[in-house]
């Protein structure tokens, strides 16, 4: 395949940011079908619209997800991308990889595919990006049988679960989201490779409250650790903070003067419950107050933790705009513990709850938050047999149009209008 | 023995998922593993997390374009060879995470980085720009309203001394998707940037009944802006077709991605939205939405100007007005949104207007507001 000029492209290769132009210019020097990969980008930069087409159903034998047919609409003008499936590959919990694992999976990758790779995609899933129909399966008995690596999901399934790195080098997670995420994808093999769901399905594990995978914003079902006991208070700490000794913020603010540290107005005064105060120079936590947003333990980690009776808040339904417009997951189960030792019982049954129920009456291509929209959250509560709390709402309805039901009004819906009659004529 | 297409099915391996993750965790990270106490971030892109056995783990983080080669995925393995015991770990936001077991360890490293040109900018870290979350766009995607790589590429080159440095009022997520469908997940991001259609879906009557359940179609619509109809095709023959009442279609592409008879992307019709104060993070308030505040920019290739301006402005306005740890949001909020309008010179445009679904949630229902410039 010829190298085509890019004189629009070749203007992203200026600048102080990474290339992804002249990276892909050093990986043609190999895998020449690279250039076409930027012929056709370029052609897209001055048509300024895009020259792949719709769709294409490819795949490996037995796995309804995990590949993603593409082909190029100028096949003759680029037969390099004429083909350009996409592989999706399940990542390690926590995105760590060891460097053998990585140039194993490069090697592959050479062999089978363009060379371009997205690490990672948007739901988690490492991406291998251009390949052939006929390179699939062999690429696939090779992933299996050389890297011990699957495939992840895409189509109307689970989709590949993905966490924060949790325990593994961060103080504030409050579960082991990486065991769990690691554990349910390995449960749910069959639900990942072959789709039998509505429309798709995400698992997002956060170990805190700030929520570094946006669990809450990206996922059907968030597991966001959280505790239940009081925040743990260094009080020397609190000191070495007041008296500037600490940097605040774990040291994100160091590159503006903000002015000395000032425990009233950065913490105290910025917690959403007012919930601290000073006691001469310790640090007071009325805890029954305290909904754990987070923002005192980001700004003096050394000082503060969370408690040490630890679990996580199950969120369901969020998803991005389309169809009906962008939700947030909604808090449905304010605190499950979360257990190793038993396999994350009470984890999968929540979620086989959720599927049973959505799997009967989710309409095609509808997400379950969705599908509780449509029912309404008092119903979506009985499904999952939670008795309802203030917790899962932000305020009570504010109209009066409640569903009472039959057996709930003294003497049931059924009446006889003629007796209704004789007491009160028409 | 490798892959036999005589026999595909022959001691086929499935359903084994992804590796085990312990394996790959670097040593002081497996050692000290659930018992860590504090972090400090040293310098940007440097993070120095304390264990409970007084260990410390020294991250030094790298941004990254989200399309790479495997020639740079070897130089990364490279990389953690010499520094890191071969491992290496990559974040949500498409940055490369290399960890070390002593601060010794960080210069020679910080230094190894830094002589392999602009590969390898150390930060995103506190109170600055990290990476740009985005889509696929136009390298690889069939329904993209914009690139996604390129508008990335030209938007981080202006925000870089953001990336390097903490200077920001808190940190500042930008997120990129190339259409509604929004795989990049822009809803929840300080500042988005939004590929959009702004032309209905052609119907091509030729190919439809080959391509297209049509029920399947009609349905995609929300708004049933679609709805059966004859048409003639190219021979002539009358087919069964669609038709799209243009005044109800909100250009979200959902009949394009049911049915590839409607294609909707057009080079003058396609650019990009700003929208703006999204937050994931439960810290101090709840998680917000991104909001709309600029409807259309042009898909001015190669670099995007006028994207990277309104980006670059509504990041520095922020900057200079917020007070330490607000959020985009929470900015906007404090000061409400007709001074956001007025601080930051965008003009405000009834598109900014909501009048889908539960668009009365977002109508002010008060007497308390403030006199911008915007009443005359």
């Amino acid at each position: 395949m010829p190298k085509h000029d890019t004189p629009l492209l070749d203007e992203l290769e200026k600048g102080p940011w990474p290339s992804f132009v002249s990276d892909l210019k050093r990986q043609a020097e190999t895998k020449p079908e690279c250039w076409d990969i930027l012929g056709q980008l370029e052609l897209s930069y001055k048509d300024r619209i895009t020259h792949w087409k719709h769709g294409g159903i490819v795949g490996v034998f037995g796995y309804g997800g995990g590949i993603v047919g593409r082909y190029s609409d100028v096949p003759k003008q680029f037969p390099g991308v004429a083909h350009f499936h996409t592989v999706r590959l399940a990542q390690p919990s926590g995105m760590y990889y060891a460097t053998n694992k990585l140039r194993g999976i490069c090697d592959l990758w050479e062999k089978y595919g363009s060379g371009m790779t997205n690490m990672h995609g948007s739901t988690g899933d490492a991406v291998l990006l251009g390949t052939t129909t006929e390179n699939l399966e062999p690429l696939f008995y090779d992933l299996t049988h050389i890297e011990n690596q699957d495939l992840g999901g895409s189509g109307s399934n689970l989709r590949t679960p993905s966490c924060c790195l949790g325990k593994s080098r961060c103080e504030w997670s409050c579960y082991d989201t990486q065991a769990l995420c690691h554990h349910l994808t390995m449960h749910y093999q069959d639900e990942i490779h072959r789709p039998a769901f509505p429309y798709k399905f995400k698992f997002k594990f956060s170990g805190c409250p700030n929520d570094c995978v946006a669990a809450i914003a990206r996922s059907d079902f968030a597991v966001i650790g959280t505790w239940k006991d009081d925040i743990r208070i260094d009080q020397a700490a609190v000191k070495g903070y007041v008296n500037g000794e600490f940097p605040s913020n774990g040291g994100a603010h160091s590159d503006k003067d903000w002015g000395a540290f000032d425990i009233q107005k950065e913490v105290i005064g910025l917690c959403p419950t007012e919930c601290m105060w000073m006691e001469g120079d310790e640090l007071k936590i009325d805890n029954s107050e305290c909904t754990r947003c987070m923002h005192c333990i980001n700004v003096m980690p050394r000082a503060l933790r969370p408690g040490v009776e630890q679990g996580a808040t199950i969120c369901v339904g969020a998803k991005a705009p389309i169809l009906d417009g962008a939700q947030f997951a909604t808090m449905t189960i304010p605190f499950l513990e979360i257990n190793a030792d038993n396999e994350f019982e009470e984890v999968v049954e929540q979620i086989e709850k959720i599927w049973d129920w959505w799997m009967e009456v989710g309409k095609n291509r509808e997400r379950v938050g969705e599908t509780i929209q449509r029912v309404g959250l008092p119903t979506f509560l009985k499904i999952m047999e939670v008795e309802p709390i203030p917790q899962h709402v932000k305020e009570p309805r504010s109209n009066p149009y409640v569903f009472w039901q039959d057996e709930e009004v003294p003497g049931g819906f059924e009446r006889d209008v003629r007796e209704f009659r004789k007491r009160h004529a028409q | 023995m490798g892959y036999d297409p005589a026999n595909p099915m022959a001691d086929r391996i499935t359903d084994i998922g992804p590796p085990h993750y312990e394996q790959f965790l670097p040593p002081v990270c497996k050692k000290n593993f659930g018992k860590w106490v504090y972090h400090e971030i040293t310098q940007p892109g440097v993070l120095m997390h304390k264990a409970e056995s007084g260990d410390e783990a020294w991250t030094v983080r790298v941004g990254a374009a989200r399309l790479i080669s495997i020639e740079l995925i070897r130089e990364v393995c490279d990389i953690a060879d010499a520094h890191c015991d071969g491992c290496v770990r990559f974040t949500t936001r498409n940055n490369i995470e290399f960890i070390v077991d002593s601060k010794d360890k960080v210069q020679p490293l910080l230094d190894d980085l830094a002589g392999r040109g602009n590969k390898f900018p150390v930060g995103g870290t506190g109170a600055g720009v990290t990476n740009i979350v985005h889509t696929q766009g136009w390298v690889h995607c069939h329904t993209p309203a914009t690139d996604a790589s390129g508008v990335v590429k030209a938007v981080m080159d202006e925000l870089f001394d953001y990336f390097t440095s903490m200077k920001l009022p808190a940190q500042v997520r930008v997120a990129l998707a190339c259409c509604l469908n929004m795989c990049g997940a822009v809803h929840a991001s300080d500042i988005a940037i939004l590929g959009v259609h702004r032309k209905p879906p052609m119907i091509d009557h030729d190919a439809i009944s080959g391509l297209c359940e049509l029920p399947l179609a009609i349905s995609a619509c929300p708004l049933g802006a679609v709805k059966p109809a004859k048409a003639t095709n190219a021979a002539g023959e009358e087919v069964k077709s669609v038709k799209v009442n243009n005044d109800r279609c909100m250009f979200c592409g959902n009949c394009y991605t049911m049915c590839p008879a409607m294609p909707l992307a057009d080079p003058e019709g396609d650019g990009i939205a700003i929208l703006v104060g999204g937050k994931v993070s439960n810290a101090r308030s709840m998680p917000k939405f991104s909001k709309l505040v600029i409807p259309f920019l042009p898909n001015n290739t190669p670099r995007w100007p006028e994207v990277v301006d309104a980006v670059k402005n509504i990041l520095e306005t922020y900057a200079n007005d917020a007070r330490k740890y607000e959020r985009l949001g929470e900015w906007a909020e404090r000061i409400g949104w007709e001074k956001f309008f007025e601080k930051t010179g965008i003009p405000f445009t009834i598109k900014s207007v909501d009048d889908y679904r539960l668009a009365y949630d977002t109508w002010r229902t008060s007497t308390q507001f403030k006199f911008t410039s915007h009443i005359k």
